[in-house]
């Protein structure tokens, strides 16, 4: 591994080593550019994960303490956990349940697509589809995506058997066991899923990609990677001509180190991104980096998620086998006549029992609860995961009120839940039930919003500079060495679970990022 | 159970204010896990009577008639711990359980829910509540009685273990699925 020195001009930082920010590590170092790696959390391995829910929640997740506010359901619900993110080495790619479908041609021009919508901030990608298609190619060979080049799909699970049994009875007909980064074989030196259903908890097989044992190690053997764990950036410095040159981190000792860089890419999710932006506001960028236009933070997005569960009289035993293996795409389609625009999936899901009645019901307690609980078995569980709109005031701001570890302040996060993404809701939990009832379910129970786990858009790249924060490479229109590398540069949202887009546009910036290194402009 | 034996071994040690015992019922699904075992937790927070009426809380919130008053002494054993270790959470407690009266325990459930309606906007409740989602449903107990099998890694996962064996609805096609991995 390469040892950077502190003082050293020369390399990329950086921060955040999930599927933005490790793939980007991997694909500069693999170009023979010295990169430095912050990550915030500690490392694991398939060896240490948990198999106890509760300590692997606790061992994966970023729990620094955050705000919010706005009238979503996670707000009341989840009142200290707005998001479900992760702080380890390999980010969020440790604990996802590795659905990676592509965006239609039609999503990347939402704005096109939907018109004037009141109320929302959107806008058209910067890129086409054409383009992303080629980088969708490469990454689905990265992560070995199944249904995809030739990679078999996943065998299908009781909790899957249900679903499609509902679904062909509604006439639904794409339907099947997703595209997933999850080897249905061995594959690229990573064992095949064996259908352990502990996805979220850090797969120990190595079967569902991560850049925790796929891109930060092969970054690493190149030599070109310095990797500092439980380092937590807390301010991007510039020079006088506005571009920057350093990142201030505390080190897993609490105490605070400066990396000089040539280039910064942040990486940190859709959350910190932002207010890492934030919390480096100076006298020449009094907003903070990044936000001459006062889009940084602005038009968060999180997807429209909430599960249904649907009771049998027989059992499912939902919990065995691949988490979110299996998908109805049918209402991915933008048909106004639904009472909505955009689109979205209905994926299997299931949660451990622990899991169950903290995340996936909704607010109850006495008989009723209970005698949901007591049906565990005979449950199949599955959710929607549709596209939400984007809406200037829903923001990732500074709470000065409430301070980390640090003495910095928290992020807030303020969501209003737009009429358009109220309206999919209600759609696809009467689509939902009506698929397990088309089956003879008992009863189907609606669970409330989780925890955001898709957190993106909150410093989207732009055509128009005054309308977002970077161009189509990821690159801030205000500061050229400065660059957004995960899932907060998305334009908006679409209906596709987002790591997969996240990989796809870290591919693409990374040919970028080396092409101007090399003729100087960066 | 073997949790809670080597915590009452420890706890011993130490100066208690109440205790809390039982049997595994025999025919039970814990019984099965833990047969013939007398459990005991002892308090260190709470009274024997605050935890009579703790527990009797946790089972009108989360009435599963049949699961053993073991896994729920687990989530008194939770609280004690918390309420043992902050001044401010012990009087939360103390004042909550004022509040739902010394005859709680002793009343029938209706009247058990109707007095928890009455406080459900409370702290002390709310804490209640999500220490019993978090306690109840994350032991051996809840697992053996709920029929959750927990983590499979070091089964060889639910691949030969009944992932795909629900036999009353159709098997899905094989274009819409995926092969079988050679030995499954």
């Amino acid at each position: 591994m390469a040892r950077i020195a502190f003082q050293d001009e020369s390399a990329v930082v950086i921060i955040g080593s999930g599927a933005g920010g490790g793939t980007l590590a991997h694909e500069l170092t693999r170009r023979g550019i010295q990169v430095v790696v912050l990550e915030a959390g500690k490392r694991q391995s398939t060896e240490t994960f948990s198999q106890v829910p509760g300590e692997a929640f606790l061992q994966l997740t970023w729990l620094d303490a955050r705000t919010q506010s706005g009238d979503w359901g996670v707000a009341k619900n989840f009142p200290t956990l707005p998001a479900w993110h992760c702080k380890t080495v390999g980010g969020t790619t440790v604990h996802w349940t590795a659905a990676t479908p592509r965006f239609e041609p039609w999503e990347l021009r939402a704005k096109s697509t939907y018109g004037n919508i009141p109320g929302t901030s959107l806008i058209d990608w910067p890129i086409s589809y054409q383009e992303l298609k080629t980088y969708y190619i490469l990454a689905e060979r990265r992560l070995g995506v199944t249904r995809r080049d030739g990679v078999p799909g996943l065998p299908a699970s009781n909790n899957f058997k249900v679903m499609y049994a509902g679904a062909k009875k509604l006439g639904y007909k794409r339907v099947h066991t997703g595209h997933m980064a999850i080897n249905s074989r061995a594959q690229d030196g990573r064992g095949m899923c064996i259908q352990q259903g502990f996805c979220v908890q850090g797969c120990k097989m190595g079967a569902k990609w991560s850049t925790l044992y796929t891109e930060i190690p092969r970054a690493e053997m190149t030599g070109n990677l310095d990797l500092r764990i439980e380092c937590m950036a807390t301010r991007i410095e510039h020079a006088t001509n506005g571009r920057v040159n350093a990142v201030v981190y505390r080190d897993g000792q609490g105490r605070e180190q400066r990396q000089k860089a040539r280039i910064v890419c942040i990486a940190g999710n859709g959350i910190e991104t932002p207010r890492l932006l934030l919390l480096s506001d100076s006298s020449k960028f009094p907003q903070g980096l990044a936000n001459s236009a006062g889009q940084v933070g602005r038009n968060y997005c999180h997807q429209i998620i909430g599960f249904a569960w649907g009771i049998f009289d027989k059992p499912v035993h939902s919990w065995r086998g691949a988490t979110l293996a299996g998908v109805i795409e049918d209402e991915v389609k933008n048909d106004p006549s639904r009472g909505f625009v955009g689109g979205y999936r209905m994926e299997l899901c299931t949660l451990d029992l622990p899991t169950f009645p903290l995340v996936g019901l909704p607010y109850g307690w006495g008989r009723d609860f209970a005698s949901i609980m007591e049906n565990y078995r005979n449950i199949a569980g599955m959710l929607i995961n549709g596209e939400d709109m984007p809406r200037a005031e829903n923001r990732i701001t500074l709470n000065r009120d409430v301070k980390d570890a640090f003495g910095l302040p928290v992020a807030n996060v303020h969501v209003d839940e737009h009429p358009n993404d109220q309206a999919m809701r209600k759609h696809a939990q009467a689509q939902m039930s009506r698929v397990y009832e088309a089956i003879g379910a008992k009863r189907v129970v609606l669970g409330p919003t989780p925890p955001a786990t898709h957190n993106t858009c909150s410093a989207r790249m732009s055509a128009d500079p005054r309308e977002g924060v970077t161009n189509a490479w990821g690159q801030t229109h205000d500061i050229p060495n400065l660059f957004i590398s995960d899932g907060s540069a998305m334009t908006t949202a679409g209906a596709p679970n987002p790591t997969l887009t996240i990989v796809a546009l870290a591919l693409r910036q990374a040919e970028y990022i080396s092409r101007e290194m090399k003729t100087h402009k960066i | 159970m073997d949790q809670l034996v080597t915590l009452n071994r420890r706890e011993l040690l130490k100066s208690t204010t109440g205790l809390l015992m039982g049997w595994v019922v025999a025919g039970s699904p814990l019984a099965l896990i833990a047969p013939g075992r007398a459990w005991a937790v002892d308090l260190t927070a709470f009274t024997s009577s605050e935890g009579a009426a703790l527990l009797s809380m946790a089972r009108t919130i989360a009435p599963h008639d049949k699961l053993d008053d073991a896994a729920y002494a687990l989530v008194i054993q939770s609280v004690d711990g918390d309420a043992s270790k902050d001044a401010n959470t012990l009087k939360m407690f103390k004042e909550g359980l004022a509040s739902i009266g010394t005859s709680f325990a002793a009343s029938s459930e209706s009247e058990r829910v109707e007095a928890l309606e009455k406080i459900e906007s409370s702290a002390f409740f709310q804490t209640m509540r999500v220490k019993i989602l978090q306690v109840l449903y994350s032991n051996p107990i809840a697992y053996a009685y709920f029929g959750y099998e927990g983590e499979a890694f070091s089964k060889g996962g639910y691949l030969r273990r009944g992932f795909n064996n629900l036999r009353w609805l159709p098997e899905v096609p094989t274009e819409d699925s995926g092969p079988l991995p050679a030995g499954a």
